[in-house]
């Protein structure tokens, strides 16, 4: 592979929480050097030298839980447009969900997807597993088996199991093997059927809405049998301020657990639902804004660890049906990165911090080796200019389905160029 | 005053002087449906087309009549029974619809946002006949005039509504159109049939109907919407009526000219007392049948108004 030196860049080191002008020698897909402005030593310039123009350079960003369409519903997204729009998005690893039709819940259907994500990526591409057959909460996967076949983490998703007993043989059993659990903190007697988060607005617009005390409840029992089983968790998203004293209580005792949440519970609430908006309709849904500031406080705190897209491709026809029928879930792997750049403008994160939460803390619960700034990491990078202003046209996106909240949103912050492995494999206009 | 709009979908868009523009057309048409001769051409030449979702029989018959009478041709779907069941999406079945060109579409749908989905995609009126637990305009509206001819106002009275507030899209475009006129609202029942954020709307809530009851100028007992229920908000309907079900005792707590109200159809002996029912002296529940035709007769001719003004290129041209 050849070498590139990307020079007169800002770079954002998360790992040492700092910004620093300089430059990057990237050399066998690998980070071979970092140079600081204003040192003596010269570019060693083998190879290719991209000029930065002062823009921002981070470690590419580390997505846990982005659905795709295949198999079962290529219409929505497949590995091809997925790609596509994580490379736009500076996603350079997707972590891929196991809720598929059917389930990614055999080593068989674990390399199906593999390679059909070898053969359309060009971003990095790893999968989550099924931690029950089916994600019917009953029976657990073969664990061994698609660890083997390289299953990262093991998540049913929004299929919440109500059998107890169950989770925690299927939590015992991936702790002997150091498997990492993902799930989904909600109650499912308490969701079931539930459309929004109850409150007055829920009510003004008669929709069944779920107490942001579901997601407590949900927590609780998973760290219960955490505490039980000892098993690495990692809770999707935590989106509730009622949830945090349980996390902060949960990792103060040493356990092996970690929190994420998904970009539209730091950027959106309730109320942008408005008029029965079902491209705001995700799972959990919106919350009310103290519980928005209260997950972006946690998030400033470090309590909550990741920031993920939760990327949920649906079609037109699936939104398009009254608020309770339609579909769950949003596009976010192109807006990720700007939507998350409204807490650094609004004052809420500094930029090293927000790139720990997208890329670092992600790769390092996975075990990877991305999601930093440093000589001997993969060149996985994202150029950005987080100056840069648009009004985000949907039609415009990579996704095959188009549902995203944003739409005719105005954005600060643009992706310019996105490097996997030190090749540019996206680019938004020819840099000078 | 412009009435000025193009649909009714729910009371919440609705100011003062456009509920009473309304009302006040309501009362002609109360005074017209009481003569021998009850027709009106408002709508003459129209076509109204009644979609109902949701089983109805009181309120589609409300409508027809209200249309036939103002000289629509008026035409009753029952979408249970139609390509809904083959799998058509309510937008298609719009787009259907409004193909053949009609001027008023009645809605009824079981989810709640359905209506407002489907107005986006007409371009006729849709008034809201109900839907989901979100509102039914026509109803507080047609309350609205039963208040105003009992009590002689529609302000500054104390309303009580009691029963389950949860499941009732009644009981929420009530809440908003007494609200809007500037009166007292009293909320009535078990928590369990209380939505959250209620106390938000500006409104009074009480457990104790006895309490809630107290000095109030209005009764309006709202339905046990048994088919909206996922089961468990209360333990039996004879506990239900022991403690909030309207009988004479309970009355007595209100003012001594209290109206009792009730959106029917009424589960006699669940949460009302058949005998309070039928009391003409106290109970206005036949007169709010009655104004039911005369609001819906007023709220239509207000709405093709606007559909047959003239185009602003037809003025200047």
């Amino acid at each position: 592979m050849s070498n590139i030196t990307l020079v007169n860049a800002r770079l954002i080191d998360p790992e040492q929480g700092q910004v620093i002008n300089g430059s990057v020698v990237v050399a066998a897909g690998k980070i071979a050097e970092i140079l600081l402005d204003g040192t003596t030593s010269k570019p060693a310039a083998k190879g290719k030298i991209v000029d930065c123009g002062g823009m921002y350079l981070a470690p590419g960003i580390v997505d846990i839980g982005v659905k795709i369409g295949e198999p079962g519903e290529r219409h929505k997204e497949s590995f091809r447009t997925a790609g596509r729009a994580a490379a736009a998005g500076g996603v350079t690893t997707m972590v891929i969900r196991a809720d598929t039709i059917p389930v990614v819940d055999t080593p068989e259907i674990l390399a199906f997807v593999l390679n059909r994500a070898r053969e359309e990526c060009a971003v990095r591409v790893h999968a989550m597993a099924a931690l029950t057959k089916g994600r019917h909460g009953a029976e657990m996967t073969e664990i061994g088996f698609l660890l083997d076949a390289g299953a990262v983490a093991f998540s049913d998703g929004d299929a919440v199991s109500t059998n107890p007993k169950a989770l925690a043989r299927a939590f015992s059993y991936a702790c002997d093997l150091g498997a990492l659990v993902i799930s989904h903190p909600q109650d499912p007697g308490l969701s079931a059927g539930t459309a929004v988060t109850s409150g007055k607005f829920a009510t003004k617009l008669g929709l069944p809405g779920v107490s942001p005390m579901a997601e407590r409840m949900g927590l609780e029992r998973d760290l219960a049998l955490v505490e039980m089983t000892g098993v690495r968790y990692h809770a999707d998203q935590i989106t509730t301020a009622a949830s945090l004293p349980a996390l902060a209580r949960a990792k103060a005792a040493g356990l092996d657990v970690t929190a994420g949440v998904s970009i539209h519970h730091l950027t959106l609430n309730e109320f942008d639902v408005a008029d029965y908006r079902t491209f705001f309709k995700v799972k959990p849904p919106l919350r009310s804004e103290d519980d928005r500031q209260a997950s972006v406080a946690a998030l400033s705190d470090g309590l909550i660890d990741i920031i993920s897209s939760m990327h949920t491709p649906q079609d037109e026809e699936s939104k398009r049906l009254p608020y309770v029928e339609a579909a769950s879930g949003a596009v976010a792997l192109e807006t990720l990165l700007p939507t998350a750049l409204r807490l650094v403008h609004a004052g809420q994160i500094e930029l090293p911090q927000l790139f720990r939460a997208l890329s670092l803390n992600p790769a390092r619960r996975l075990g990877l080796p991305g999601g930093r700034l440093a000589v001997g990491a993969p060149a996985d990078l994202v150029l950005f200019d987080a100056g840069a202003p648009f009004v985000l046209d949907r039609s415009q996106l990579q996704s095959k389905s188009k549902n995203t909240p944003f739409d005719g949103q105005r954005m600060e912050g643009r992706v310019l160029a996105t490097f996997v492995a030190g090749k540019e494999i996206y680019q938004r206009k020819k840099l000078p | 005053m412009v009435f000025d709009k193009k649909h009714l979908l729910g009371i919440e868009p609705l100011s003062q002087d456009d509920i009473l523009s309304i009302l006040d057309l309501a009362d002609q048409y109360v005074t017209l449906n009481r003569r021998a001769n009850k027709h009106a051409d408002a709508l003459a030449g129209m076509t109204q087309i009644n979609m109902f979702f949701e089983n109805s029989t009181r309120t589609q018959a409300s409508f027809e009549l209200a249309g036939k009478r103002l000289g629509a041709d008026v035409m009753n779907m029952s979408m249970q029974t139609s390509s809904i069941k083959k799998g058509e999406t309510l937008i298609d079945t719009a787009l259907t619809i409004n193909a053949m060109q009609p001027d008023l579409l009645v809605v009824r749908h079981p989810s709640s946002g359905a209506v407002n989905l489907l107005a986006e995609k007409v371009n006729c009126s849709v008034i809201n006949a109900g839907d989901g637990s979100h509102e039914h305009p026509t109803q507080a509206l047609l309350d609205a005039l039963t208040i105003r001819r009992a009590k002689g106002r529609l302000h500054r009275l104390s309303i009580a509504i009691c029963g389950d507030i949860a499941h009732s899209r009644v009981a929420r475009s009530n809440i908003m159109l007494l609200g809007k006129m500037e009166n007292r609202i009293r909320l009535i029942g078990p928590k369990t049939l209380m939505p959250a954020g209620i106390r938000d709307f500006g409104v009074e809530v009480f457990g104790d109907m006895r309490q809630g009851l107290k000095d109030v100028d209005v009764v309006m007992m709202l339905r046990l919407q048994k088919e909206r229920m996922d089961g468990g908000f209360i333990p039996s309907e004879r506990e239900f009526y022991h403690r909030y079900g309207l009988d004479l005792e309970k009355l007595g707590h209100a003012s001594p000219d209290a109206i009792v109200m009730h959106p029917g159809p009424m589960n006699r002996g669940v949460e009302i007392d058949g005998t309070l029912a039928d009391d003409i002296n106290r109970s206005v529940i036949q007169e709010q049948v009655e104004m039911g035709v005369a609001v819906r007769m007023a709220v239509m001719d207000l709405l093709v108004r606007g559909l047959r003004a003239p185009t602003r290129a037809e003025v200047t041209a």
